[in-house]
């Protein structure tokens, strides 16, 4: 057995980066879907204010954290449905209204510095067994919810009003994406930190959409990149003693960069092999 | 999709597929579209014309529930609607291609959501639903771009693939708003072949334009709207194909005037055909401008009393 499977504390660490590897891009298919990638990072900061709540009252702060997060999410989305304010500047009160709640009840708390950094950049190899089940229950709930209405909350983030058009229950679908983006955000923030949640539900999916060409096959590619690069990156951190959150998002990053000039480059040979078979068909004659 | 009945004989004998009687349409406290009147029986092809603001957009979105309902009502097959049941029955055809979000997605993948409000949340694709989406597919002529992304197709073929997915739920009634907008001219007039195969198949449409030309030979009879109210009602007459801003106030003066002559003349004279005056009460007939003209869901005039 390789000597960092000796150790409970990285076991755990590997279990958690495993269960939101594969649970943070199945949900954020659909926020790039809708083209609201960032909706994850408010969410993040509201997770904050229910951390410090949590520390505040002397609770646990993730289910704390879970249950601010899912309230607010649902509050987004029905001041997105019925407010008149665009969803943009919800999103905005929502980033500068969590951190600042956050900011003001850490410091109420009591909490230094370093309690705020633990989830702010993510810490995962202090997760506790309990934390691990939690994680499994959350990550188990938003696969179920991803793979089993998967279609229908496609059909909603890609055409909202021909789905209400033609008889699905768009709100409920909504806030169901709604509250799994929150639950997702939850469960990322001990493994990526508050402020880098958004890069693990929405990078891999960057990346697979780099090579892929169906929905489909997108979700899958971005659950296996988001996977392997969620568990790479905890190993990475334990050998080369970097922070996890900020080692795995970087392989992210870098996969992104790598997909991103490839599938650029095989465009572009493509274009030219297309416009090299055009020229030859043409008789010379032809040719301007 | 439906067969196409004698729509004289048919004529309280089953209800029309859409029946609208003084409904008014808008968004919030605002009245777009009032008082209309409308019937549209199964196998009927209907365009609903109308300048930019002229409301044929929200009677449209009204009749899918998009738009509020300020007043009358609307009935699909019978039913007040929209319910969850005439959702279902009515396939609609949005005009932007809103399709390509974030993610690449195929066409078939685009299709088959057509078919999910048929069956319950958590139960996978059915061999029917398949065969419906292999179908509509097929029936705009896509079957062979089925695995492409649908975001790298052209807008004639990303209409197509929008029609489809109406298809793929088998609706009574296929409802379109501005199919032939924004795209080139080869692609409108092969989106016009399209729709003319799927009228050949009986089915029942309803399309949403401000430009009639290229669907002159898919719809038999035009609706035209000018600000919120239907000003005609009949067969697609010439002025209609251009349908230009100035045709269209040409149309609502002629209707203005014939209207005034109607009244006038209440106990004398029919109105005359097609134009829109109280057709609940009045049968159009014939006269030597339009001798096709015919009321609204009748197709034999001379059936009526000249």
């Amino acid at each position: 057995m390789p000597e960092v499977l000796t150790y409970g504390f990285m076991v755990r660490a590997l279990v958690a980066a495993l269960l939101v590897g594969l649970a943070a891009p199945s949900v954020g298919v659909f926020l790039v879907q809708r083209r609201l990638s960032l909706i994850g990072d408010g969410m993040g900061h509201v997770a904050l204010t229910g951390v410090a709540l949590g520390l505040l009252t002397g609770t646990a702060p993730v289910p704390v954290a879970l249950v601010v997060t899912v309230v607010a999410a649902a509050a987004v989305e029905l001041l997105r449905r019925y407010g008149r304010t665009g969803g943009d500047v919800v999103l905005a009160v929502l980033f500068y209204g969590g951190i600042a709640g956050g900011v003001v009840l850490v410091a109420r708390a009591g909490g230094s510095a370093a309690t705020l950094n633990t989830y702010l950049f993510g810490a995962i190899t202090t997760t506790t067994a309990e934390d691990l089940r939690v994680f499994a229950v959350l990550a188990a709930v938003v696969l179920v919810a991803t793979f089993g209405l998967g279609r229908r909350l496609a059909a909603v983030s890609s055409d909202e009003e021909h789905a209400r058009a033609s008889g699905l229950p768009v709100m409920g679908l909504n806030l169901l994406l709604a509250v799994l983006t929150a639950v997702t955000v939850v469960l990322s923030m001990r493994v990526v930190g508050l402020l880098l949640i958004s890069a693990l539900m929405i990078v891999p999916v960057a990346v697979a959409q780099q090579v892929c060409r169906s929905f489909r096959s997108t979700t899958l590619l971005a659950m296996g990149v988001g996977t392997v690069t969620a568990v790479v990156g905890v190993l990475t951190s334990y050998y080369g003693d970097t922070p996890s959150g900020g080692t795995i998002v970087l392989y992210l990053i870098a996969l992104f960069v790598l997909t991103a000039a490839g599938s650029a480059l095989v465009r572009a040979a493509r274009h030219r092999g297309h416009r090299r078979r055009h020229r030859l068909a043409t008789p010379v004659g032809e040719q301007a | 999709m439906t067969t196409r009945p004698d729509r004289a004989g048919a004529v309280g004998a089953a209800p029309p597929l859409l029946r609208l009687q003084r409904a008014g349409f808008g968004y919030g406290e605002r009245v777009v579209v009032r008082d209309v009147d409308l019937e549209v029986h199964r196998g009927e092809r209907v365009a609903v014309l109308g300048s930019n603001g002229s409301g044929k957009t929200t009677l449209l979105r009204g009749l899918l529930g998009l738009a509020a309902r300020t007043g009358g009502t609307v009935e699909v097959d019978g039913e007040p609607a929209p319910s969850r049941r005439s959702r279902r029955r009515t396939g609609y055809v949005p005009q932007a291609m809103t399709v390509g979000g974030g993610v690449p997605t195929t066409v078939r993948e685009v299709v088959s959501t057509g078919r999910l409000p048929l069956r319950r949340p958590w139960v996978p694709a059915r061999r029917e639903d398949r065969a419906a989406v292999d179908a509509a597919l097929e029936a705009v002529d896509m079957a062979e771009h089925a695995h492409e992304d649908v975001t790298e197709l052209s807008g004639g073929q990303q209409r197509r693939v929008l029609i489809a997915r109406a298809l793929a739920a088998e609706p009574d009634l296929l409802v379109l708003d501005e199919p032939l907008a924004g795209v080139d001219a080869a692609s409108a007039l092969g989106l016009a072949r399209t729709l003319a195969a799927l009228a050949a198949r009986d089915t029942t449409l309803l399309v949403v334009t401000h430009e009639v030309g290229p669907l002159a030979d898919v719809v038999d009879r035009a609706v035209v709207l000018q600000h919120g109210r239907v000003v005609h009602d009949g067969p697609l007459v010439p002025e209609l194909l251009g349908a230009s801003d100035e045709a269209l106030e040409r149309l609502q003066e002629e209707s203005r005037l014939r209207h005034q002559h109607v009244h006038h003349h209440e106990h004398e004279t029919a109105p005359p055909p097609g134009w829109v005056s109280d057709h609940r009460e009045h049968r159009p007939q014939p006269t030597a401008d339009h001798p096709e003209c015919h009321h609204p869901g009748t197709h034999h005039p001379e059936t009526h009393r000249a």
